[in-house]
């Protein structure tokens, strides 16, 4: 009978232990672009400098393995150096956000009351809005920049974050260790974000992956309306508008930037899942 | 004065009537405070406010003083914004300072083929979502749950435009089988038009669809009632019928993540495909600072989604028989 048990938590713990190839690859990948965005820019300085006299090469000419755009800028060059524009904003944006989300969905779950349906319905207001919509319309009459969609993707970006960390917080305060923490006269400040905030960490980190991923996809999609990042500057939403005018001529100036997007997305979605399952394992066993 | 009435008149209904009050009246100060955000999108944006409207038609003075009558610039804000919402309400949205015509118009000459782009996306998303969903639930784990995951983590992943301009490489400029931009003369035309840009939504929209329908349905056939049926020798096919039926309240209260996405869909697939909506309207108007179309535009799409919302919502208790009879037994 006890041999079995041993067996199988021996067997449970060598599982979880094996890294998934897919995450392992999604890793890599994740990896390699953070690389690029950290010394992109520094390696091809020129990537974004224009020769008016140039014209648009196809994939394989000699210099330019990814050919050129019609400003003879090299599609690969831009790539690697637009990586820094493309992930700086989504990751400050899901950060932000799961700031935002962790004290006001803490403050709504422990504190309850007004609070809590203050917060409530602002939650479910900002669901209601289609955040490309309110991005394009208030950065475009504002003609704000790449911070100002920040900013704003940063406030519509929250409400998923206050809802999670407000029902992991809701569940969390209603069992006896917070009682324990209520007797021992401990400020409510540091039974919310000492005692129940680490319990609630599965949940925000995976969130949050989930939405690097959303703020990419969102990022790229503002600069291709023309909105959000400014012309001339390295970044792949950018790179694959500007690419559009020479698609048949050169579609590597479209599909290269686009493909990145869509890479580095899934593989945020990969290992943020992967985090997520992990995370929220090791809490079982403690608990 | 007025609010108290009707919350006097909505106590003595009965629940479910009251409920639907409650409800209506909430989209409505929702859209009342909306209405007041988007009006002072009119201040809000950089530049002088006459100099806005006025757009690239000369500043001579009668022109100047038309334009303040108009937007009655002179009088207090308050009379400024109720003189645009009545406007707004009535059909007058102002004039476009870059199609130079009346706002009505231009929304009515677009809105056809929006409709038709979003009717099509979604009737092709739920066709082949649902079943899929549904089909993942069942066989957990298996090769159509894995691929069907696999999807939906790429239909979410992939940016509609990226999804688009692949399609459009593929099946308009190397198969040319279908036209690359535009939206055709009208009828079969515009439908063949229509094709690669509905598919283009549909994949991302199918990808939120194939979720819901999952995990929903996951959480149906886990449930007590399904067990007991199957414990009585009811076929699988009628079980898994009676399961979907109550998968589909979650799926229909989804209906608000899928109509935001539709939004901001609808604007970049249009965008893509080069067709003249209301995408293509909003975002044009928008890089021009045509602020009319812009303030028209917000509203109207806050306007469809409370009422879908509000739908969604009041279908989700007609839906679900355990909702009415609490409502029955509440009264």
């Amino acid at each position: 009978m006890s041999d079995i048990r041993v067996i199988g938590v021996a067997a449970v713990r060598r599982r979880r232990r094996r890294l998934p190839i897919g995450v392992a690859v999604a890793m890599g990948v994740l990896a390699l672009a953070v690389l690029a965005a950290a010394f992109g820019k520094a390696i091809f300085p020129d990537a974004m400098h224009q020769d008016i006299l140039a014209s648009t090469l196809p994939p394989g000419s000699p210099g330019h393995p990814l050919g050129t755009d019609e400003l003879g800028r090299d599609v690969l060059q831009m790539a690697i150096a637009g990586t820094a524009s493309a992930l700086v904003g989504p990751v400050i944006v899901a950060i932000g956000s799961m700031l935002l989300g962790v004290v006001m969905g803490t403050l709504a779950g422990y504190e309850k009351g007004w609070l809590d349906t203050l917060i409530s319905r602002w939650t479910d207001l900002l669901l209601a809005v289609p955040v490309l919509l309110a991005a394009i319309v208030v950065s475009g009459v504002m003609g704000g920049g790449y911070w100002v969609t920040v900013a704003l993707l940063i406030v519509l970006f929250s409400p998923s974050d206050i809802r999670i960390v407000r029902a992991g917080v809701l569940e969390q305060s209603a069992r006896p260790y917070i009682e324990a923490a209520q007797m021992l006269s401990l400020s409510r400040w540091r039974v919310m974000f000492r005692h129940i905030l680490p319990n609630v960490t599965s949940l925000v980190v995976t969130n949050m992956m989930l939405n690097v991923a959303f703020a990419l996809v969102a990022f790229s999609s503002l600069s291709f309306l023309g909105v959000g990042v400014a012309p001339g500057t390295a970044d792949w939403g950018r790179q694959l508008t500007d690419g559009r005018a020479i698609m048949f001529q050169n579609p590597a100036a479209v599909f290269v930037p686009a493909l990145l997007i869509v890479v580095v997305a899934v593989c945020v979605n990969l290992v943020g899942d992967w985090i997520g399952q992990r995370l929220s394992q090791v809490g079982e066993e403690v608990r | 004065m007025s609010i108290a009435d009707t919350r006097a008149r909505a106590s003595r209904l009965r629940p479910l009537g009251r409920m639907v009050a409650v409800r209506v009246l909430g989209v409505l100060g929702v859209l009342f405070a909306l209405s007041i955000l988007v009006f002072s999108m009119m201040y809000l944006a950089p530049g002088d406010i006459v100099k806005n409207l006025l757009g690239n038609r000369p500043a001579n003075p009668e022109v100047v003083a038309a334009v303040r009558e108009q937007y009655r610039l002179d009088d207090p804000v308050v009379v400024q914004y109720l003189s645009w919402l009545k406007g707004f309400v009535t059909g007058d949205l102002g004039v476009s300072i870059r199609l130079q015509q009346p706002v009505a118009d231009a929304i009515g000459d677009r809105v056809g083929i929006t409709l038709a782009l979003c009717l099509l996306a979604f009737v092709v998303a739920v066709v082949s979502a649902v079943p899929l969903g549904v089909r993942s639930a069942v066989k957990a784990g298996g090769w159509v749950d894995r691929t069907g995951n696999a999807m939906s983590i790429l239909g979410l992943s992939a940016p509609t435009f990226a999804v688009g301009l692949l399609l459009l490489y593929v099946f308009a400029y190397y198969l040319p089988i279908f036209p690359v931009y535009g939206g055709g003369d009208g009828g079969i035309d515009t439908l063949r038009h229509l094709v690669l840009p509905a598919v283009t939504l549909a994949l991302g929209l199918g990808a939120i669809i194939v979720k819901l329908t999952r995990t929903a349905m996951l959480r149906e056939l886990e449930s007590d009632y399904v067990t007991f049926a199957r414990s009585r020798g009811l076929g699988e096919r009628l079980v898994r019928r009676i399961a979907l039926r109550n998968a589909a309240i979650p799926i229909v209260t989804g209906a608000s993540l899928v109509l935001t996405f539709l939004v901001g869909g609808t604007v970049l697939a249009e965008t893509t495909y080069a067709l003249p909506g209301l995408g293509t309207l909003l975002q044009d108007s928008v890089l021009f600072k045509d602020i009319a179309v812009v303030q028209s535009l917000t509203l109207l799409v806050a306007v469809v989604i409370a009422a879908i919302a509000l739908i969604a919502d009041l279908t989700y208790i007609l839906l679900d028989p355990r909702v009415r009879r609490q409502m029955g037994a509440a009264s």
